[in-house]
């Protein structure tokens, strides 16, 4: 996945984030040094295509292979499925070959979101006008 | 712009079934289309946003339609997505671009699509987007994006 922001600087790594939210790794556990800047909390992926900036990592309620799918059109550095939500054994292979990072965050999204939120990781951009 | 693997002569054309119907393959051939791009050096702006508005296009054939294909066509100055189906077509093109309306089942909705987003979102990836539909034969969407 080659997003177009600095892999180095301000936010947090990926390990950081699977920390803050207590959660665990279950893809890709080697790319979690990499630094992501931006997230996005959506189950609606056409509004995910819209608004999320590459190089971000998506939080979502939904475990299926449309989420992988949105992830790679967008260059999204990991998803964070919320409540645990274990997606199933061919969603993960299809983000292990694009080499994108998997996290299962125990905490709901509203929560997730916040503690992320509150560490710092800011939002994809401001408020919309659509 | 970033430097390409083709001389000023040489364009590519490259067609790829839409498997309808069929969810957990649905966005392959847009992944398919992205990595052609991504391997001939496309910049990374570009690649994203033909990306995103062949998902969504061929979202939509996965939804809507019961046989569709993907074809695109690059050249040193532009790339083309052409999306064509045959299903219900779109009954009134201008309603089907509001944002927000959408024909899509409760079924679709819970996997994150069907929000009435797809063709708004499709706008504004490309810089030309041309659809032409016939109802009860099938839909021909056209993107051109301009690739400098």
């Amino acid at each position: 996945m080659n997003g177009e922001m600095s892999d180095v600087g301000s936010g947090l790594t990926l390990r950081q984030v699977c920390d803050i939210l207590d959660g665990e790794i279950i893809c890709r556990d080697e790319f979690a040094e990499q630094y992501v800047a931006s997230a996005c909390g959506c189950d609606l992926m056409s509004d995910v295509l819209a608004f999320t900036r590459p190089g971000s990592v998506l939080l979502t309620g939904l475990a299926n292979s449309q989420v992988i799918r949105t992830a790679e059109m967008l260059d999204l550095k990991a998803v964070v499925f919320v409540r645990s939500k274990r997606p199933d054994e061919r969603t993960i292979r299809m983000a292990e070959a694009i080499q994108l990072v998997l996290i299962l965050s125990p905490y709901p999204l509203y929560e997730s979101c916040g503690r992320l939120y509150a560490a710092g990781l800011g939002g994809c951009q401001g408020i919309t006008s659509s | 712009m970033e430097v390409r693997d083709m001389d000023a002569a040489t364009s590519l054309h490259y067609t790829f079934h839409v498997h309808c119907g069929d969810f957990g393959k649905a966005g392959d051939a847009s992944s398919r289309v992205k990595r052609v791009l991504q391997q001939i050096g496309t910049g990374p702006e570009i690649v994203r946003r033909v990306s995103v508005a062949c998902y969504e296009a061929e979202m939509n054939v996965v939804i809507h339609a019961h046989h569709g294909m993907v074809t695109l066509d690059a050249d040193l100055q532009h790339i083309s997505i052409t999306v064509e189906d045959e299903g219900p077509g779109i009954e009134d093109i201008d309603r089907a671009m509001v944002p927000g309306f959408s024909t899509a089942p409760d079924s679709i909705r819970e996997m994150g699509f069907g929000a009435g987003m797809g063709l708004p979102n499709m706008k504004s990836c490309c810089n030309e987007l041309h659809i032409e539909s016939v109802k009860g034969a099938g839909t021909t969407v056209r993107m051109i994006f301009e690739n400098a």
